[in-house]
């Protein structure tokens, strides 16, 4: 009982922030889970890192509207996504080019509204929670709002799953059985879109795609088919918020500053480390050595 | 997609008329016409980049003809008959978290909504292809990790398992060593003799399959030749297709088909083959 008493600082479990943050933080990391490991199979990491960073657009604009932020992300990411969308139906490449495009001057966006808001209402601390997350300000409020969203994107990717496993591997397999694979790619960038709406909030715009990609990256490696791969994506994104949540807790009481690290560091940091962790496990052989991600 | 039925003859299975495909304003597909009928084991023959994908695309629906029709006969039971289908080699990841069984029931039920969680038919229905093609060993292993020729007979089971009277194959032996060849070709016979499969077979080098084609499309030039093997695989029709010298030699009932001794056509079959 010393070292937990030492381990985790006392009120870690009776703090109603804290538990606001762990339940908002857990659905976020099984909706990133079961997202990023589409992801993953389908090659579209700069799809959600550029959507991160879109809605960042949104959450500034929320914050200037005085709204919660995350209608912001959510607003402006699912009508990016559908964009993105339609651009994909002609080639990757094509489509890799225009997403850049956006996102810059999306980018350009969100740097005018936060420089609006921190003008005008002189809250700095908003630029921060925008871009390096806010699972500690969050209101208890809206955790409805989080299990409403992960309950449709994870019903989008359920009802498209099978659709979306075939056409990751070759659209015209999906094609050549009569079903045009438009249907499931919308449906896959919709989810996305509000995953990485839940992850900017938990974890912070420029940082959600290492939970979406991070645990599923991991996870592919470990895992031999689809069910165990969901298992432990959904596992070490869990866990890298539980531990994150906790050290953040305690670095309160660290050197140099005893100000408090930021969560989404730690979390990002975990991540890393369980990738790295991964990467420990023997290469099977195989006579297609093609490179991980 | 829609398609007219071809009633004509009930043997046919497959019917193209004046089949044409424009790609940049020029034809790569000029007025072919093909029929194939049931359990007929055709080939289709010609070099890469001369529009053999685009052809069988063109009988999937993926690709939509700027000339010509595409009519399917009447299948068992007077249904549209089913189309299976292998693609031209896919890259699979090694980290793709897939078994080769997983691959396989994705033949069968890849285009239905949900997640399938309940289908112990379906995986017995799996289990008796991936026999049928001598797959089992390696079931469980991630396709990822096959080798060239084992991802083959995976694809070809993903082809076959949802019962197809016709089935497609794209340049199925490319990449493959020689035994691995000889094990595809065999199983693909095997499946058009013991099931009455028609096939349809795309392949840039014609030697191997000298022996198992009943019928033959040969496809160069802008030009095509189809038929029985021998009317086609001569040295008469082969060189008036190419416009250079082919000779075809008889070893042990086996066709050879060899481009001829003048270095000019040598070199243009060369950079054909690229």
């Amino acid at each position: 009982m010393t070292i937990l008493h030492d381990l985790i600082e006392p009120g870690f479990f009776s703090s109603s922030v804290i538990d606001t943050a762990l339940i908002i933080g857990c659905l976020t990391a099984v909706v990133s889970a079961a997202t990023g490991t589409f992801t993953v199979l389908r090659s579209q990491s700069f799809t959600g890192h550029a959507l991160s960073d879109i809605g960042a657009t949104g959450g500034a604009a929320a914050y200037l509207a005085g709204v919660p932020t995350i209608y912001g992300f959510v607003v402006v990411n699912l009508v990016a996504g559908t964009f993105l969308e339609a651009l994909g139906i002609k080639n990757r490449k094509e489509r890799d080019i225009v997403t850049g495009v956006v996102l810059g001057a999306a980018l350009g966006l969100t740097a005018l509204f936060l420089y609006f808001d921190t003008t005008t209402t002189s809250a700095s601390g908003d630029t921060m929670n925008l871009l390096f997350g806010s699972i500690l300000t969050i209101q208890s409020s809206l955790v409805g709002v989080f299990i409403g969203l992960s309950v449709i994107s994870v019903a989008l990717l359920a009802v498209y799953y099978r659709q979306l496993l075939l056409s990751s591997l070759d659209p015209d397999l999906l094609q050549a059985k009569n079903r045009s694979p438009r249907a499931a790619s919308l449906a896959f960038l919709l989810a996305l879109a509000l995953a990485v709406s839940m992850s900017a909030i938990a974890i912070g715009a420029i940082l959600s795609t290492a939970l979406l990609i991070g645990p599923a990256a991991a996870a592919t490696r470990l895992a031999k088919d689809m069910k165990s791969t969901f298992v432990y994506a959904c596992l070490m994104g869990a866990a890298s918020i539980f531990l994150g949540l906790l050290l953040s807790y305690d670095s309160y009481t660290w050197p140099p500053f005893h100000h408090g690290w930021p969560v989404s560091f730690f979390v990002v940091a975990i991540i890393f480390v369980i990738y790295l962790l991964t990467l420990l496990k023997p290469e099977a052989k195989t006579r297609h050595g093609n490179a991980v991600i | 997609m829609t398609r007219d039925i071809f009633i004509e003859d009930p043997n046919i299975i497959l019917n193209l008329e004046k089949i044409t495909v424009f790609r940049s304003g020029r034809p790569i597909l000029k007025d072919v016409d093909l029929k194939i009928e049931k359990g007929e084991f055709y080939g289709l023959i010609g070099a890469n980049g001369v529009g053999k994908t685009t052809l069988l695309k063109v009988i999937l629906g993926l690709v939509k003809p700027d000339g010509g029709r595409v009519r399917l006969g009447v299948g068992t039971g007077g249904k549209r008959p089913v189309l299976g289908y292998v693609p031209q080699k896919i890259q699979f990841d090694k980290d793709i978290p897939l078994r080769a069984k997983d691959l396989v029931k994705l033949g069968l039920d890849g285009h239905k909504f949900g997640v399938g969680l309940f289908d112990k038919t379906k995986w017995k229905t799996v289990e008796e292809i991936l026999t049928a093609v001598g797959a089992s060993e390696f079931a469980d292993a991630r396709v990822g990790e096959l080798s060239g020729g084992q991802q083959q007979k995976i694809m070809i089971a993903h082809g076959l398992i949802a019962d197809p009277e016709i089935l497609l194959l794209d340049e199925p032996l490319a990449n493959l060593d020689l035994k691995s060849q000889q094990e595809v070709i065999g199983l693909v016979n095997q499946l058009k003799t013991e099931r009455g499969i028609a096939i349809l077979f795309s392949a840039h080098d014609m030697n191997p399959l000298t022996n198992v084609m009943d019928k033959v499309i040969y496809i160069a030039n802008g030009k095509t030749a189809a038929g029985k093997v021998s009317e086609i695989i001569n040295s008469e029709t082969l060189s008036d297709l190419y416009g250079y010298p082919i000779d075809v030699l008889e070893h042990n009932n086996r066709l050879i088909v060899l481009t001829g001794s003048e270095t000019e056509g040598l070199h243009h079959e060369v950079i054909n083959a690229r």
